[in-house]
């Protein structure tokens, strides 16, 4: 169609503008924000190239590797360290061979680029799958979170009345819930669930898909559950606000219909809102991942999770504090690119707002 | 300015009442009172005349051309409409029935800022009301489209751009289009042009008239001030606080205004005649307009009437009466008077 | 003022109660059974029933939970003297305590002739007396644990809950000392050096969890430095009433123990603090009223002292509250990390364990508290914003 106003001047033939070029404008100035990007981009790589730039098999144990360390870790490894042995298949312990500096077992060659941890597993093959759990929970119980809460406050806010009155209570009963508890709940109950082996139907196929899945399932779910309400709240108000605008009362007036209005007129008017606000939950929900993983009621072993791996490393903390490295680095990293990313590009972090629940209390616990 | 008009009525209003109810409570929400926002309004519309609706801001003039178009659900009364499928009560339809007759009757609104949806484009907005009702394919839509923009004087080369790309005049006229879109018999037309800047205003009046003559459109024209009005009604009802109290010839209005309230607004209305205008005295009304949640016994126009007869107006509502052929009346002024 | 705090406690009844029902229905519809775990794994099927029946677990649900909350006739055990060091095999069905060899299928056997300890759990204990019966929850008595068979829940919570509560109230302290005139220096000396480094230095506290700094802090503190030991604090609880009133507490050594701890969760606090009252400051300093006293004339200090940082404080002041309670009825992570016996566990493992009554115990503790702290940030916003009125 726009070939057609050929006689119109080169001001009128500029291309609407759009958003996500300001964005992207804005944000090219930021350095913090795009190093932050660059991170989380290679972070994205690394997690779908896992088992190409690692040995891939993060389960493999193997007992000469144990606690193993590589030469340029020697400097930060305690002095008081026992001296490492290996257990050899009949159960006899040996003096270790190879290179062994201090009292830490070194690893030469290109398998353990990082060392290994306390069953010889692979710390680098474990920590770039961990990537992906992270990653996958923070995506897709973002968006169980944004479908479900926006669903609902749609639903709530436009049909008003009684129906918005219920729902809404309810809501605010769950609100008042804690939180940590009901995550906890649902976990130990999905976990409880996973030991079911036999039986059929579509429940059992939940099951082996999440058992398939090491538990990551049954965490989204878990996480989504409690999540979608501070979203549900802030959609339910915006479809109050817009529900009286006047281009709403238009649509209406021409004969649209409620499925009309609702999701061609309020929906994408509020929906950059919603999933701004729900970027913002995004730290949040990689941290109660790797707390509940850090509880044992994350993934399901050996399914590797930053988490895990945080708490087997501190157990052990004061002789191989190389453990802990890994893991930990990956996840600060991860959390602060998105702080970087968040409270930079004009999303301004965290005032009070009576709606939203803070998320920093999740981040701490 | 007057047309000829047969008497033919388009439109029958009757005892429409439009309350918003005041809740107090979380969970079981009490009802404590209601805004009154336009409260037994009884009027009819004429086939093919200009209506106008004046009074002040907040009196209830979009409230009500709102419950005419069944944006509210009015609270109780007719909307009567009336075609060749005969009389109809609007405020009896609803769903499919209801979606049907708005093809019949639409409304420009009052903000052109904030009627047109900022995530659409010019051409999807004009285009939605012909997709809602499932005219046409795309393509003939779309041919559609490009000729009511032309109707509207807009540049049909526009049709991708999005609303915050236009000025508040060009954005009017966007709306206009929406609203001729379907053909309609009827429009509200809610102060179309009391946001936008003087020198545009003509223009946009300039072009509902033409509208009007080539599509035989019938108005309820909404408007704040009667200076406007004047030039494009055929008949004025005036508003005050959620009732109309007077409703007249747009002339006959001007020549010989029968209610207090009337005759304050227009000594507000400068006269393009020096000699006259320099006689003009301004009625300047005492007190605040009472809250339409709250309104003051009897009349509504008894807290400021310079004419209020105690014991009477505060009794009592004076009813709503045809006080000489073609001019109604809600005052004491003219009890018993009868055409 | 009287009569609002009497209305909102009045208020938290039915909130408590039905938190209690839920929970407590929810934790029963996890599949297992308090004696299906680790040391019980093995027992038979009637002991299990008469454990079961012992703890009244074979009720309906409803009235489980009735009685858990007005109290029964189920009889509550203390423990005489340690028993952990009581020598025991399960073998079949056979028991052999302490070279004595018990049947575990006859029931009456088991009543009579002793206790079993199996991976460290009593399950029957002859060394125990029967203190009383359980009061119900409304008497104070949240009844006798599943999992710790010879103490009862408020035995659980009187011995975790301090160390927990000292180890939050701390940490909130460190986080307002350090957060709010950071965020405050950072708000009214926006876009300079000091801004850019409290909130630098605050975007990494909020992203550094404590499950990471807490390892990096005993890596280098504790192992490198040596300066500050690593758990045993609150090996002998030193409750409050104890810290304040022993003269001449040692107050150097309980800081050594706890600083480690503290400051790995007052940092995250600190952050939070920070970044909320430099964002409410910035906001506030630019309102009219603030406006309105300088240009009164009023000295830039009475300025942001008495009127800006009031009302900067409320954001703080409500985050405050479910903080303050999630804080003081223990974090988990920390506790495991520093090894401290914190309540935080309980929550997690009393679930794991179906332990119904800590479930609950726990839970109760936890929305009390957060009912409590929330009444309390009310009564804070209105002394800190004077348009709001307590009805
Ligand atoms: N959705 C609503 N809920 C409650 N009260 C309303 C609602 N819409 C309008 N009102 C109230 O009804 C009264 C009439 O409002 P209305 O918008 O009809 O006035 P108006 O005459 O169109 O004024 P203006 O010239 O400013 O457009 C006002 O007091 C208004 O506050
Ligand atoms: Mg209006």
């Amino acid at each position: 169609m726009a070939s057609e106003g050929t006689t119109a001047k080169g001001a009128i033939t500029r291309k609407p503008r759009s958003l996500l070029w300001d964005s992207v404008n804005r944000l090219q100035k930021n350095y913090l924000a795009v190093g932050s990007l660059v991170f989380l981009a290679l972070l994205v790589i690394v997690a779908l190239a896992a088992p190409f730039i690692s040995s891939g098999d993060y389960a493999n144990q193997s007992l000469k590797h144990n606690y193993v360390v590589r030469s340029w870790m020697l400097g930060f490894m305690p002095e008081t360290a026992s001296p490492p042995t290996i257990v050899t298949e009949d159960g006899s312990r040996i003096k270790p061979e190879g290179d062994i500096v201090g009292y830490a077992n070194v690893v030469t060659g290109s398998d353990y680029p990082l060392g290994g941890d306390d069953l010889g597993r692979d710390l680098w093959t474990r920590t770039v799958y961990g990537a992906r759990i992270s990653l996958i929970i923070a995506l897709v119980a973002s968006t169980v979170s944004l479908v479900v809460g926006t669903i609902y406050g749609l639903f709530s806010g436009y049909l008003g009345g009684m129906t918005d009155n219920i729902m809404m209570r309810f809501v605010d009963f769950l609100y008042g819930f804690p939180f940590l508890i009901v995550v906890i709940l649902s976990q130990v109950y999905f976990k409880a669930l996973s030991n079911r082996t036999s039986g059929e139907g579509f429940g059992q196929m939940i099951i082996d898909l999440n058992n398939a899945m090491g538990g990551v399932l049954f965490m989204f779910i878990a996480i989504g559950l409690v999540n979608w309400l501070g979203l549900a709240r802030i959609t339910r108000g915006q479809v109050l606000a817009l529900r009286e605008t006047e281009y709403v009362h238009a649509a209406k007036a021409v004969g649209a219909k409620t499925g009309r209005i609702v999701f061609r007129h309020i929906l994408p008017n509020i929906i950059g809102t919603l999933i701004i606000v729900e970027t913002l939950a995004i730290p949040g929900y990689i941290f109660t991942e790797a707390f509940l993983s850090f509880i044992g009621l994350g993934v399901n072993a050996p399914t590797p999770s930053w988490g895990i791996m945080i708490a087997d490393a501190a157990a052990t903390i004061r002789s191989y504090p190389h453990i802990l490295l890994p893991p930990s680095i990956a996840l600060t990293l991860t959390a602060l690119t998105l702080q970087f990313i968040l409270s930079k590009n004009g999303i301004e972090q965290p005032t009070y707002s009576p709606i939203i629940k803070p998320v920093p209390f999740q981040q701490i616990a | 300015m007057a047309k000829e008009k047969e008497k033919d009525v388009l439109l029958h209003v009757e005892n429409l009442k439009m309350y918003f109810p005041i809740t107090k409570g979380i969970i079981f929400q009490k009802h404590v009172g209601d805004v009154k926002a336009a409260d037994d309004l009884t009027f009819d519309i004429y086939r093919g005349e200009t209506l106008g609706l004046v009074g002040e801001s907040g009196c209830g003039k979009s409230t009500t051309g709102r419950a005419i178009l069944q944006l509210y659900t009015p609270t109780a009364g007719k909307v009567i409409f009336r075609d060749a499928d005969g009389d109809r009560d609007l405020a009896q339809t609803s769903g499919e029935t209801l979606r049907r007759l708005r093809r019949q009757i639409q409304m420009i609104f009052q903000d052109p800022y904030a009627s047109l949806n900022p995530r659409m484009t010019v051409g999807s907005i004009v285009s939605e009301p012909l997709e809602v009702h499932n005219i046409d394919n795309s393509a003939k839509r779309l041919k559609r489209v490009r000729e009511l923009l032309n109707i509207v004087g807009l540049n049909p080369y526009f049709i991708n751009r999005y609303p915050h790309e236009f000025s508040g005049g060009q954005r009017q006229r966007i709306g206009i289009a929406r609203a001729l879109a379907l053909n309609p018999d009827f429009i509200v037309c809610d102060e179309p042009i009391s946001a936008l800047d003087v020198s545009i205003q003509a223009q946009v009046i300039n072009l509902l008239e033409d509208l009007q003559d080539k599509f035989g459109l019938t108005y309820l024209f909404i408007a704040h001030d009667l200076s406007v009005v004047r030039h494009i009604s055929d008949r004025i009802a005036v508003m005050y606080l959620g009732k109309i109290v007077e409703l007249t010839e747009s002339d006959e209005l001007y020549a010989n205004p029968l209610h207090p309230y009337t005759e304050a607004l227009l000594s507000a209305v400068p006269i393009p005649d020096p000699a006259i205008e320099k006689k003009r005295q301004r009625i300047i009304l005492e007190g605040d307009v009472p809250s339409p949640a709250n309104p003051p016994q009897g009349c509504n126009f008894s807290t400021r009437c310079p004419k209020f007869i105690e014991g009477k107006c505060d009794t009592k509502d004076p009813a709503f009466q045809e006080v000489q052929p073609g001019h109604w009346v809600a005052c004491y002024l003219y009890e018993g008077v009868h055409k | 003022m009287f009569k609002f705090i009497v209305r909102r406690i009045l208020g938290f009844i039915p909130v408590i109660l039905s938190v209690a029902a839920i929970t407590f229905f929810a934790s029963k519809a996890i599949p297992g059974g308090p004696f299906d775990f680790a040391g019980d794994r093995s027992l038979p099927e009637e002991v299990v029933k008469n454990l079961e029946a012992k703890y009244h677990l074979d009720w309906p649900g409803w009235k489980q939970f009735t009685s858990y909350m007005i109290g029964d006739e189920l009889t509550i055990f203390r423990t005489k003297h340690e028993i952990d060091d009581v020598n025991v095999f399960i073998e079949g069905d056979k028991a052999i305590v302490n070279g004595n060899v018990m049947l575990l299928d006859n029931k009456t056997l088991c009543k009579e002739s002793g206790y079993i300890v199996y991976g460290g759990f009593t399950i029957f204990d002859l060394d125990t007396e029967a203190c009383g019966t359980s009061q119900g929850v409304i008497r104070g008595d949240l009844g006798p644990s599943f999992r710790y068979r010879a103490r009862t829940v408020n035995d659980i919570i009187n011995e975790t809950l301090p160390l927990s509560a000292q180890l939050g109230l701390w940490s909130i302290l460190v986080g307002l000392i350090i957060g709010i005139p950071a965020g405050i220096v950072a708000a009214l000396h926006q876009n300079t050096i000091w801004d850019y480094l409290a909130t630098f230095v605050a975007v990494m506290g909020v992203s550094i969890p404590s499950m990471v700094l807490g390892p990096v802090l005993i890596v280098i503190f504790a192992n490198n430095l040596g300066w500050f030991p690593v758990a045993q604090w609150g090996a002998k609880p030193p409750y409050f009433e104890n810290m304040f009133l022993t003269p001449g507490f040692d107050w150097i050594n309980y800081f050594s123990h706890a600083i480690l701890p503290v400051l790995t969760l007052g940092t995250g606090i600190s952050a939070v603090f920070a970044r909320l009252t430099r964002a409410s400051m910035l906001q506030i300093i630019r309102e009219d009223f603030i406006r309105t006293a300088r240009a009164k004339g009023l000295h830039e200090q009475v300025v942001i002292w008495r009127h800006a940082l009031r009302n900067s404080l409320i954001p703080v002041v409500t985050i405050l509250g479910p903080l303050a309670a999630s804080l003081v009825t223990g974090t988990l992570i920390v506790e495991q990390i520093f090894g401290l016996n914190g309540l935080g566990k309980h929550f997690v493992q009393s679930i794991s364990n179906r332990d119904y009554a800590l479930v609950l115990g726990t839970t109760l503790l936890f929305a009390v508290l957060l009912v409590i702290s929330n009444l309390f940030v009310d009564i804070m916003y209105a002394w800190l914003d004077p348009r709001i009125r307590l009805e």
